[in-house]
């Protein structure tokens, strides 16, 4: 037997209601969602927007509670935390880091200011060694001279700093997984991989388990070390990032790399116009959610929603056609 | 003897200039957001202008299309279209200047429709803002240009929220369309969009621009977007062209540091895996742009080891120089080895 991971979540669902009083409708936002972290190996999370991956990180972040499904914090059920200490000490092991490192800094504080913080709130070191431990965490996250840039407030810093400086933030707690949404999407080009690289560097060395939630596959293959994709509230496709990008079972992830811009295949990629509209997961009927896009489409997809069905070594995909359940051979 | 040999083989339908820069420069009260811009476009060419926030790339789009507002100015060069002088014109010839001959695509634009008028409307609003024509033929008209761009001509009837984003976006594609206007200014037209949808829309671009051939200046900061689309790419670095060059030789021959470091910042989708370096540092602030070499606080070539061009990079600004036909780079470095 492995360790315990430390996190995983079971069949996980979050619906959201729409409309007025009087129309029962919900969006299927994550619909029976399950997955594994563990230390030292970062998982993408890719999909469009929409796709609920935003909302699968926020409800591994306690921000919203699941409408059904397990979370499992090192084991133990942690969806069903109601004490304060119970949800403070899960979320100073389970960190977010978010999409826009302008709106995440208070810009009256300084950098200093916003790593002792955390550190003081959940008593990490003695005070004493606050001082030491803040130019520390800022030399792992690369912001040096340290001194320097403690006393800095966020205005002086470029947006690749301040995001630098929310990860330094989240190190401080020492958790065990750090949970990243898009956490380079709103910086400059030639600073993105700076911050890629960092997270590299963070799960080799310090064994953290990452969520990577993105859109841009190019950067999740870079990164990650399992691949997770998500269409209309449901992970279609799973596996070894290289293995599902190379091989990829499920038409839907196959859409999304083609349509990816690559330097690499110069000019002559080419997807087909749309057939139909994204599925809106309201109400969904028993159906693939793929269907009105899908190019492989067979009787069986209209008829029910096709399982997770691992139809290679460690990857699988919700496909009638290219991962059928094995029963219905 | 040789020349004979050489004769430039013309890949391009047509050949006249029909946008060109003068040592363009655009100030916002003291900062100098664009310094000294040179720039060409052909008809029929596809151009495509990359840099990141920051580098004045929309600056000098805003600049083409004649809309930079106080305290933007132009504080120098020229902006010739077809061969004339656009600054200094009177607002009521530059309002037909625009659209009819120049369009632009905005980023957000999808969010720039009038959310209570019916789209077919908003196109009337807009063509007859422009040319006389009467109000049944422009809606036809509309109904034809969004078949153009892929959507179904009977949604002139539809309100903008009826459509998705990206049907948003075709639709002011196809406004741009509408005059048919000799060159289109797409600036960042699909970043906020899904990867499916952003495929779709440079696909339906693409064709366009080969049925229609107008000529496109298509800024972004997404390289890799770049290489596929454009013929001839463009970078710019601080308020600088930096670097020229046709999009095929540019991926693999790139020579200006900054264009290289661009190159790997884009981690591939197939191929070997390898560590990226990015580049490090961050844009500088254009209130006090680094003296010499824009690029130099930044740049891997740049070695204080090496004092006499360490001297150059740091005091000196590199000019455009041409090192292939249709290739210039400004960079010190790059203009010493080809001596």
């Amino acid at each position: 037997m492995s360790a315990v991971a430390p996190l995983e979540v079971r069949n996980l669902e979050k619906r959201f209601p729409i409309g007025g009083a009087l129309h029962h409708a919900h969006v299927h936002a994550v619909d029976d969602v399950s997955f594994v972290l563990q230390p030292g190996r970062i998982t993408a999370l890719v999909g469009e927007s929409g796709s609920g991956k935003t909302t699968v990180a926020r409800l591994l972040a306690r921000l919203y509670d699941p409408t059904a499904g397990t979370v499992l914090f090192e084991g133990e059920d942690a969806s069903g935390l109601r004490r304060r200490h119970e949800i403070l000490n899960y979320r100073s092991q389970v960190q977010m880091i978010f999409q826009d490192p302008f709106g995440s800094l208070n810009p009256v504080k300084t950098v200093r200011h916003h790593l002792e913080r955390p550190l003081r709130i959940h008593r990490i070191v003695p005070s004493g060694e606050i001082r030491r431990r803040v130019h520390e965490l800022l030399e792992i996250v690369g912001l040096v001279p340290p001194e320097e840039v403690a006393a800095k407030y966020p205005h002086e810093l470029s947006g690749g700093q301040r995001q630098r400086v929310a990860i330094a933030r989240v190190l401080a707690v020492e958790p065990k997984v750090i949970l990243a949404d898009e956490p380079t999407s709103m910086l400059d080009v030639s600073i993105r991989i700076g911050i890629l690289n960092l997270m590299l560097k963070l799960k080799e060395e310090h064994d953290i388990a990452f969520l990577y939630v993105t859109h841009d596959l190019a950067s999740a293959r870079y990164i990650a070390d399992d691949l997770l994709v998500m269409y209309a509230g449901q992970v279609v496709e799973s596996g070894p990032a290289e293995r599902v990008l190379a091989e990829p079972l499920h038409p839907y992830t196959r859409l999304l790399i083609d349509a990816a811009p690559d330097p690499a295949a110069l000019a002559g990629k080419r997807i087909e116009p749309r057939k139909g509209l994204a599925a809106a997961a309201v109400d969904p009927p028993d159906a693939c959610r793929f269907l009105a896009r899908c190019p492989l489409a067979v009787a069986a997809c209209s008829a029910s929603t096709p399982a997770l069905v691992e139809a290679r070594p460690g990857q699988a995909a919700r496909c009638h056609v290219t991962a059928p359940a094995p029963s219905i051979t | 003897m040789t020349s004979v040999v050489e004769a430039p083989v013309e890949l391009r339908p047509r050949t006249e200039t029909l946008l060109e820069l003068k040592g363009l420069a655009v100030e916002y009260g003291r900062v100098r957001a664009v310094d000294g811009v040179d720039l060409e476009i052909r008809a029929g060419e596809i151009v495509g202008l990359a840099g990141e926030s920051g580098c004045g790339k929309s600056t000098v789009a805003n600049a083409v299309m004649q809309i930079l507002r106080p305290p933007a100015r132009i504080a120098g060069g020229s902006i010739l279209f077809q061969g004339e002088e656009l600054t200094g014109k009177a607002a009521e010839e530059l309002r037909r200047y625009r659209w009819r001959n120049v369009s632009m695509v905005f980023q957000s634009a999808m969010n720039a429709l009038n959310p209570v008028m019916r789209v077919g409307d908003q196109f009337v609003d807009m063509m007859r803002a422009h040319e006389r024509v009467s109000k049944r033929k422009a809606i036809a008209d509309a109904g034809e240009l969004l078949e153009l761009v892929g959507i179904d001509a009977r949604r002139v009837r539809a309100y903008p929220h009826e459509l998705s984003g990206g049907m948003r976006q075709r639709v002011i594609i196809a406004m741009a369309l509408a005059l048919r206007p000799e060159l289109v200014i797409l600036d960042e037209p699909t970043t906020a969009l899904d990867v499916v949808v952003q495929r779709e829309i440079l696909q339906q671009i693409q064709e366009l621009q080969r049925k229609l051939e107008f000529a496109v200046l298509f800024i972004t900061h997404d390289l890799s977007l770049l290489l596929e689309v454009a013929h001839r790419i463009e970078i710019m670095y601080a308020g600088e062209i930096v670097e020229t060059a046709p999009a095929e030789k540019f991926a693999t021959a790139a020579r200006h540091p900054y264009s290289r470091g661009l190159l790997q910042s884009f981690p591939p989708l197939t191929g070997p895996k390898a560590r990226l370096t990015g580049i490090p540092g961050a844009p500088p602030d254009l209130r006090d742009p680094p003296s010499g070499c824009r690029f130099h606080p930044r740049c891997p070539q740049c070695d204080p080891g090496n004092a006499a061009l360490y001297l150059r990079q740091t005091t000196e600004r590199p000019r455009l120089l041409e090192i292939a036909p249709g290739h210039h780079v400004a960079c010190h470095l790059v203009e010493e080895e080809a001596r």
